[in-house]
């Protein structure tokens, strides 16, 4: 820890002055199950988008086309950077397009 | 130079807090501090004060509140009591270690249970490690005059700690005395307003209150406590130019006859007034008995202190609160045996619990005390059987 500054050199108070430094912070390392969505299930309702806490499910301009042949202009994507595996996704998908799976790092 | 006025010890508060121009009260009543933020509501409803009052649901709100207001960069008040203070307990430390200005009064009252509203010091001393500066008053004038020095200490530079000044529930909180009051000018020249802290500023934002993980949490404590140590210099500095500004002096600890003192007699709050009165009575019998007042509890001022206990032959610790199953029993003896051992002093130090819930202290106590302790002269700590005294307790 001799790299972290010292009490004598952190601003008072435990102030952050660096506005929006928490991105830095990665909480992926907090998940111990995490989502994945199957994009041939997944029919683009934005619920997981709407219930994640974090927010870490993207919304991406990307289109997809399934194998019966159904295309979406969208994509959601899990941002496995900051995604802490609360599972809240999983449990609200309407129609069981993403599964909890165990972590492997 | 002031006006003279009659005020219970809790007016002496709100027209001090007054006189410091504060810009926003949040407080919830509470016997026996409800007269200070009454009086407070009365001078923003006359337009006598321009602050904005906040009515909050609890005085866990209340101190919240202030937090948020002081947070902002508004100089801010608020008062309680007992399970009041008790309330705010969780939001003390948060203001320390956010190294907030807050300037508070608490009207000392005993904690349930039992349900008792009277004077005592248990809340005070439950409330002395938030990181708090604490100051405790031995009368009306003490408690207005220590409100605007709180304001000039808090907002130095140099500090930025909350600071509580107590003065006793009824005996002072309710009790009429002539009070030398200051006027805003005179106080804003002594106390002037000054932003200095980390303010909320949506043109520059910052984050206050944010998540120390295990990496960087211990560094703000310490800051806290190297920043309590060093407010001793200003707190010092406070005194010295109030004294310039309106004649009164004031310092962390007083001794009254403590230079040839047999025993000193270490007492705070209103039971100064009665200590001293008996000590003049008891030198006339020939018992030479000094007073020590402690009006700065937190940071302890051993220095201070420790200058009129070194010639003591016995040192009387008289404590309004007790820390059940401690060592030591009564919080102001810990500070004092700490003192004094840690400068190698080794007379006998003895504590006398004395006035829990109100009760009375009188003149005829206080002689039973000094004989007591007159007894153990001569004798080293560790001689003494029993270190702690209940006094005027039924068996």
């Amino acid at each position: 820890m001799a790299s972290l500054p010292g009490w004598r050199d952190l601003p008072r108070g435990a102030t952050i002055l660096e506005p929006g430094s928490s991105i830095r912070y990665k909480t992926a390392n907090w998940r111990v199950l995490k989502p994945v969505i199957d994009q041939e299930k997944c029919v683009r309702c934005r619920i997981c988008w709407t219930y994640c806490p974090e927010p870490a499910i993207l919304e991406l301009d990307e289109p997809y086309t399934t194998k019966s042949g159904r295309t979406f202009k969208v994509t959601y994507t899990v941002d496995y950077d900051y995604c802490k595996g609360c599972g809240v996704c999983a449990e609200e998908c309407p129609v069981k397009a993403i599964t909890m799976v165990e972590e492997v790092r | 130079m002031g006006k003279l006025m009659p005020l219970s010890g809790n007016y002496a508060v709100a027209y001090a807090a007054k006189a410091a121009d504060v810009d926003v009260v949040a407080a919830y009543p509470i016997t026996p501090q409800t007269a200070v933020v009454e009086k407070l509501a009365e001078f923003v409803a006359n337009g006598e004060l321009n602050a904005e009052f906040l009515h909050v649901e609890s005085e866990h709100s209340a101190l919240s509140a202030v937090v948020g207001a002081s947070a902002a960069g508004a100089r801010v008040f608020t008062a309680t009591s007992s399970q009041g203070l008790l309330l705010m307990y969780e939001i003390m430390h948060i203001a320390s270690t956010m190294r907030l200005p807050i300037v508070m009064g608490i009207a000392t009252r005993a904690i349930s249970a039992p349900i008792n509203i009277w004077c005592d010091h248990s809340d005070f001393m439950a409330a002395a490690d938030a990181g708090w500066i604490m100051f405790m008053a031995i009368n009306a004038q003490e408690a207005h005059d220590l409100v605007i020095t709180a304001y000039r200490i808090a907002e130095d530079p140099g500090v930025h700690i909350p600071v509580a000044v107590g003065y006793d529930g009824f005996i002072v909180s309710h009790t009429i005395e002539p009070v030398n009051v200051i006027e805003k000018e005179e106080a804003l020249s002594y106390a002037p307003k000054r932003a200095t802290w980390f303010i909320l500023n949506p043109e520059k934002p910052i984050t206050m209150g944010s998540l120390a993980s295990p990496e960087w949490y211990y560094e703000f404590r310490v800051q806290l406590q190297k920043a309590i140590e060093n407010s001793k210099e200003v707190i010092s500095t406070a005194f010295r130019e109030f004294r310039q500004h309106f004649g009164r002096e004031y310092r962390e600890a007083d001794g009254y006859y403590t230079d040839d003192a047999d025993v000193v007699l270490v007492t705070m709050g209103s039971i100064t007034g009665t200590a001293i009165s008996y000590a003049e009575e008891a030198r006339k019998a020939g018992l030479k008995v000094g007073i020590l007042n402690i009006r700065l509890f937190r940071p302890f001022p051993e220095e201070e202190v420790f200058k009129h206990i070194e010639r003591a032959k016995v040192v009387a610790v008289i404590d309004r609160a007790i820390n059940p199953g401690s060592s030591f029993v009564g919080p102001l003896y810990s500070e004092m045996v700490v003192t004094a051992f840690k400068r190698g002093l080794d007379v006998p130090i003895a504590n006398y619990v004395i006035g829990l819930g109100g009760r009375a202290v009188l003149r005829s106590h206080l002689d039973l005390i000094v004989k007591h302790a007159h007894g153990l002269s001569g004798k080293k700590m560790r001689d003494i059987e029993s270190h702690y005294t209940f006094v005027g307790v039924r068996e």
